[in-house]
């Protein structure tokens, strides 16, 4: 069969189907360009913060690298070597200011490291390790000469008969040039450098000018840090920075569950330290309150304005639609208003003699003021689907059965409830979903009892400074949300949310 | 197709012209960022306006210093500072020295010498606990209770230890939601010597005891994150007493009359003061360090206490605090240096918390969560 | 149930009654907060609570402080003004970029329709916290990261900036404009497009002169909506923005949190006036709609 330009009609069919679909496509494609790149990005770009761990790599990259032949079952700390490495990782990561930093970081792990990385950066400068310095100037005044050491460094035999040296040097200078604005051939070397080259001598490397070593007195530089913190000849302590030295790490998400790496693998946190588990289950328990909160005030509610005729209906209707175009932090105050012990409610109560006057009720900063003024925010999300599921079902329905011999109770409960849970499901599933990602009403009114997960996420953004740990906390609520989206779409579909009526 | 052309245009155009707003406003504008309530209408008062005046600048202010250091430290990570100058403790400007999120200062070149030519650092003297710090004030964190809400025939709480004493002083209490000035607290009112606090707080068992001490009332507390809070509780009866800076119970006395008295026995004393953010461009470092000279010489430092009941850091400024601005009565005796309230004090280990704040922030915060 | 029937029962007439009784409690907890402010905001005190003066109706206890407050106080002032500034150029991208991506989406043969449908609702469903702290962290890289490209260098940041707060609000405000004018395209009859091409109309006409009409409404009020989310929006502007860009939601969050003052209520009370504004508009817009598409208001 041809169409009328002589082409099959098929074919002329499927062109017309790819033309409509492509520019369907393209004025769908700015906004989706937009969505992804301002929306779905960041979002991905901040769920990898959870597992993101390149700082302790990059501030102690020495460290690192001479861990990996330390047992980390054994119950020692690690010898000379690592803390060599340690001592000039430190001294340069104290110049570059981002010891405490990763202090801060592996504090999360385990407290204590902030303060022991603090004291460190303040007290690595003043080590013992001049008199290698002092033995090698003295020995030969080439030594103490900054242009010589860079015209060492440059001569690639050299280099290669030094390798710690070679590696120490270069990072001094990278960090003389960057932090200080000198130039490393004008600057001495300092005290870690000639640690270093102290270190490769020791080792037998041959040196550009040959010093007698034998009346140096080695510094034991583990004992050096001892001095500042026994916590640096704590095992256990090096456990960590060695469990913790792999670019990406799965700790945030442990810690999320209340879980940690130890010794022997993964296990629960101690008693006093289990917090995230009990914080999502308060979340959940809040939330499911609140949805049941809001089925129980909105059902009647969405029944009467189905029920009255139109213009009644249209002049109630008003009243749910004020409270949801109302800015949420006027209800926010509102309820903060009402609900204080010295507040609206209580006064009314007080003056009810309901209550006495020194038993007034605690309805703020707990659980009860979160769930008190959620329900008030998400009652609208409840009473519109389940009003527009309600329109449509017919009343001659419930006069049916009535007909048929049912009681008023009977003929609801078996034919208008039946019909009208597809209404309940849409309003359940929105209000859940709202509330359990809801952070400025219970950060108002919530005190330390009545928060959820986003509020810990919010603290550890911008108090606690721990973005991993918000991150994962951030990626498991997202995944729970997605989830119940995803179940919105499959029994409601996302094309029937409904705003204002 | 013209109108959506227009509407095209008019988008680019218009956010052209916001970007271009947003780079324009740096050019003669200033966000400094301090900490609301009294205070910053305190700094308003006494250096803001004056400086507006001079310069011709305006001035945006942000009230999140208590967050000051994690969104330096977001804005450093970024590259993309937005402030210009930040009111913090002395304890987290020690931090952000040592991170490299703050500026070190010459305090000499940058600072007005005194006016009978005193150098700054002789004039702020011990102020200057950090390279960083730009020392502003003195003041304490203290604590203030209902006069009429003390239980008949009991004396008024006199300081810190009548927080725990449940028996005498039923009623609700207000801390602040962090371990600084609690934990030493907890521990002192647990019968730990004053020298000792620290040396205990850097131990297990001590910190679990200042933990165990603040258990006992920890149902019965509301905790605040802004210095605001304690004086609204207090006006609104919802608490009996609770902690907060001295400055913003003398406003909620003196300048709004409440039935509040003042407990200062073992007031917490600390410093505050500006810190520089790192990586300024040259001319807002410039414009910073204007205001900054003028908003710290002799005569603002001792105006500011007409506002505010903070002594001035500034040796030289001390004899020129007088009267409140409006109210005309002398600010001397609601320092927290006046002798009668100063006899009980204690001095804040700044350089002891900028190294344990980490450590006892996540015990603190697990311990409250629970 | 518009009625009672003259036959009712004793139970009915009873169960009636109680239900109304009900609802009427119910109606009275939506709305009484939201009554409860604009007395208080007329406090004489500086303090949240209804004071002795004001229940016994003395004039003293009334003062219109906190509102010359309100107009008179520079950070409240910038505070009005940055909203007015972000809501509508947020609102602006929002309509533009949403009502053709819903033409789009309402046509018959759209591939992946579920999928894209679901990433454009998304910003209404994901928790803003999160959708907040992605947003500071993203928008302060100086690139867009392209996967499989490597990253476009921009040569600003976007936190901070008015740019970085509209371009946050307009993603936030996409979902509402997304579904109120795919609603009001369900209902639209093909076969008006369908003669106008036959009478002779290109597509940009037919667009602008049979179609644009019709779905003016739901454009309207999916206007109405991003505007409020931005112009309410708290959290996000509290993270990707800076004092600079304070909103008047913004002012407001830290007010209750930290210099409380019942300026808060007079400016709380102004806002409800805005709403109570809004709401009319929107009804009035759904009756024309539904005058125009035929249907008898109901």
């Amino acid at each position: 069969m041809l169409a009328a330009d002589g082409r099959p009609l098929k074919a002329s069919l499927n062109r017309a189907l790819r033309r409509q679909k492509i520019r369907a496509l393209f004025l769908i494609a700015p906004l989706l360009i937009f969505i992804l790149v301002s929306f779905v990005m960041p979002i991905f770009d901040m769920l990898l913060r959870s597992v993101e761990n390149q700082i302790v790599g990059n501030t102690l990259p020495r460290t690192v690298v001479a861990l990996q032949d330390w047992d980390e079952n054994a119950d020692t700390a690690p010898d000379e070597v690592v803390f060599a490495a340690l001592y000039t990782d430190i001294a340069l990561a104290a110049e570059y200011k981002t010891h405490t930093r990763l202090g801060s970081r592996l504090n999360y792990e385990m407290t204590g490291i902030s303060s022991l990385f603090r004291k460190t950066g303040r007290a690595v400068g003043r080590f013992e390790t001049d008199v290698y310095t002092e033995a090698f100037q003295a020995a030969d005044p080439a030594y103490a000469d900054p242009a010589q050491w860079a015209g060492w460094m440059q001569d690639d035999n050299i280099r290669a008969a030094l390798p710690q040296t070679t590696n120490t040097y270069d990072a001094w200078a990278q960090m003389i040039v960057e932090e200080e604005n000198d130039i490393p051939a004008e600057e001495e070397p300092w005290d870690f450098v000639y640690t270093a080259l102290y270190a490769d001598a020791a080792g037998g490397a041959a040196l550009p000018i040959s010093v007698d070593l034998s009346a140096i007195e080695p510094v034991s530089l583990q004992a050096s840090f001892a001095e500042i913190d026994e916590d640096w000849i704590d095992p256990d302590v090096w456990q960590t920075i060695k469990a913790f030295s792999p670019s990406y790490t799965d700790g945030y998400f442990l810690n999320a569950v209340d879980l940690l790496r130890g010794a022997d693998g993964v296990e629960q946190r101690p008693e006093n330290e289990r917090l995230y588990i009990g914080q999502f289950i308060n979340t959940f328990v809040m939330s499911l309150s609140i949805m049941g909160m809001c089925v129980l005030l909105g059902y009647p509610i969405a029944w009467l304005l189905a029920n009255l005729p139109a213009r009644s209906a249209n002049l109630l209707m008003i009243l749910v639609l004020l409270p949801f175009w109302t800015s949420l932090l006027v209800r926010t105050s509102a309820w903060k208003v009402l609900l204080q012990q010295q507040g609206v409610i209580n006064d009314l109560l007080v003056w009810m003699r309901i209550i006495a006057d020194d038993g007034r009720l605690t309805m703020i900063n707990n659980q009860t003021g979160t769930i008190i003024a959620m329900t008030h925010i998400l009652l609208p999300f409840m009473i519109l689907p389940l009003y527009s599921v309600m329109k449509t079902i017919p009343p001659s329905y419930l006069r049916a059965a009535k007909s048929l011999g049912a009681t008023d109770w009977t003929a609801f409960w078996r034919v208008y409830f039946p019909q009208s849970v597809p209404g309940i499901g849409a309003g359940c599933i929105l209000v859940f979903i709202l509330s359990i990602g809801y952070y400025i009403t219970p950060e108002l009114v919530g005190g330390t009892k009545g928060v959820f997960i986003s509020n810990r996420i919010a603290f550890h953004i911008s108090s606690s400074l721990n973005w991993g740990l918000a991150a994962a906390l951030g990626t498991i609520l997202l995944t729970v949300v997605m989830v119940l989206y995803w179940m919105y779409d499959k029994i409601v579909g996302i094309d029937n949310v409904k705003l204002g009526g | 197709m013209k109108t959506t052309l227009k509407l095209m245009a008019t988008t680019c155009l218009t956010l052209t012209a916001t970007m271009a707003v947003a780079d324009g406003h740096m050019a003669n504008e200033m966000t400094i960022v301090s900490w609301g309530g009294a205070y910053s209408a305190s700094q308003d008062n006494a250096y803001h306006q004056p400086y507006i005046a001079q310069s011709g600048i305006s001035i945006i202010n942000d009230e999140s210093a208590s967050e000051a250091v994690a969104k330096l430290r977001a804005m450093n990570e970024a590259g993309n500072i937005t402030w210009d100058l930040v009111d913090v403790e002395a304890a987290d400007a020690i931090r952000l020295c040592d991170e490299g999120l703050a500026m070190e200062v010459d305090v000499d070149e940058v600072l007005a010498a005194a006016p009978d030519g005193t150098s700054a650092t002789d004039d702020f003297g011990g102020a200057l606990v950090s390279d960083c710090f730009i020392p502003q004030i003195v003041f304490s964190t203290t604590f203030g209770y209902r006069t009429d809400m003390v239980p008949e025939g009991v004396e008024p709480p006199s300081g810190a230890c009548d927080v725990f004493d449940l028996e005498t002083y039923p009623g609700k209490r207000a801390l602040n939601r962090n371990p600084i000035a609690n934990m030493e607290w907890a521990l002192l009112c647990d019968g730990v010597a004053y020298e000792d606090v620290y040396d205990m707080l850097e131990t297990d068992e001590g910190q679990a005891q200042a933990f165990a001490k603040l258990d006992t009332i920890k149902d019965q507390t509301i905790w605040w994150t802004a210095g605001a809070e304690t004086p609204q509780l207090l006006a609104d009866g919802e608490i009996f007493m609770g902690s907060t800076y001295n400055g913003r119970l003398f406003s909620l006395i003196a300048e709004q009359g409440q039935p509040v008295g003042m407990a200062w026995d073992w007031q917490m004393f600390d410093l505050d003061g500006w810190v520089i953010p790192t990586g300024l461009s040259e001319d807002r470092l410039a414009r910073t360090l204007d205001y900054v000279y003028f908003a710290t010489d002799t005569q603002r430092l001792a105006d500011q206490a007409a506002y505010i009941s903070y002594g001035p850091t500034r040796q030289s400024s001390a004899p020129l605090v007088g009267k409140h601005a409006t109210l005309g009565i002398d600010m001397a005796p609601h320092m927290p240096t006046e002798p009668s309230n100063a006899e009980n004090t204690f001095y804040n280990n700044y350089l002891w918390w900028a190294d344990y704040r980490d450590d006892l922030d996540a015990k603190f915060q697990a311990w409250l969560a629970q | 149930m518009s009625g009672l029937p003259p036959y009712a029962t004793k139970a009915q007439t009873l169960r009636y009654y109680g239900l109304r009784t009900l609802c009427g409690l119910i109606f009275f907890f939506l709305i009484a907060p939201i009554i409860v402010i604009i007395p208080l905001s007329f406090n004489a005190q500086d303090f949240f609570t209804f004071t002795p003066e004001m229940l016994s109706l003395n004039p003293d206890g009334f003062s219109t402080k906190h509102y010359e407050d309100f107009f008179s106080n520079s950070d409240w002032q910038l505070a009005v003004r940055n909203s007015l500034k972000i809501a509508p150029v947020a609102t602006l991208i929002s309509v533009s970029l949403g009502t053709l991506a819903a033409i789009g989406l309402s046509q018959s043969h759209v591939p992946f329709r579920r999928a894209i449908m679901a990433i454009l609702i998304s910003p209404m469903i994901v928790p803003l916290i999160i959708s907040a702290t992605g947003m500071y962290f993203f928008y302060s890289n100086p690139y867009i990261p392209i996967p499989f490209y490597g990253k476009i260098e921009l040569p600003f940041t976007l936190t901070g900036t008015y740019l970085g707060v509209v371009l946050a609000h307009a993603a936030l405000g996409i979902p509402f404009v997304i579904i109120t004018v795919t609603a009001t395209l369900v209902g639209f009859d093909n076969s008006l497009t369908r003669a106008a091409a036959n009478m002779g109309a290109g597509p940009v006409t037919t667009f602008f002169r049979v179609q644009m009409p019709l779905i003016l409404p739901g454009v309207v009020s999916g206007g109405l909506f991003a505007f409020i989310t931005s112009f309410d929006e708290v959290v996000v502007v509290l993270f990707v923005g800076s004092a600079g860009q304070k909103t008047l939601p913004w002012q407001m969050f830290t007010g209750l949190r930290e210099q409380i003052s019942p300026t808060i209520l007079a400016v709380a009370t102004i806002l409800i006036g805005i709403s109570i504004l809004l709401l009319f508009t929107l009804e009035i817009l759904r009756r024309r709609s539904e005058r125009l598409r035929g249907m008898s208001p109901s």
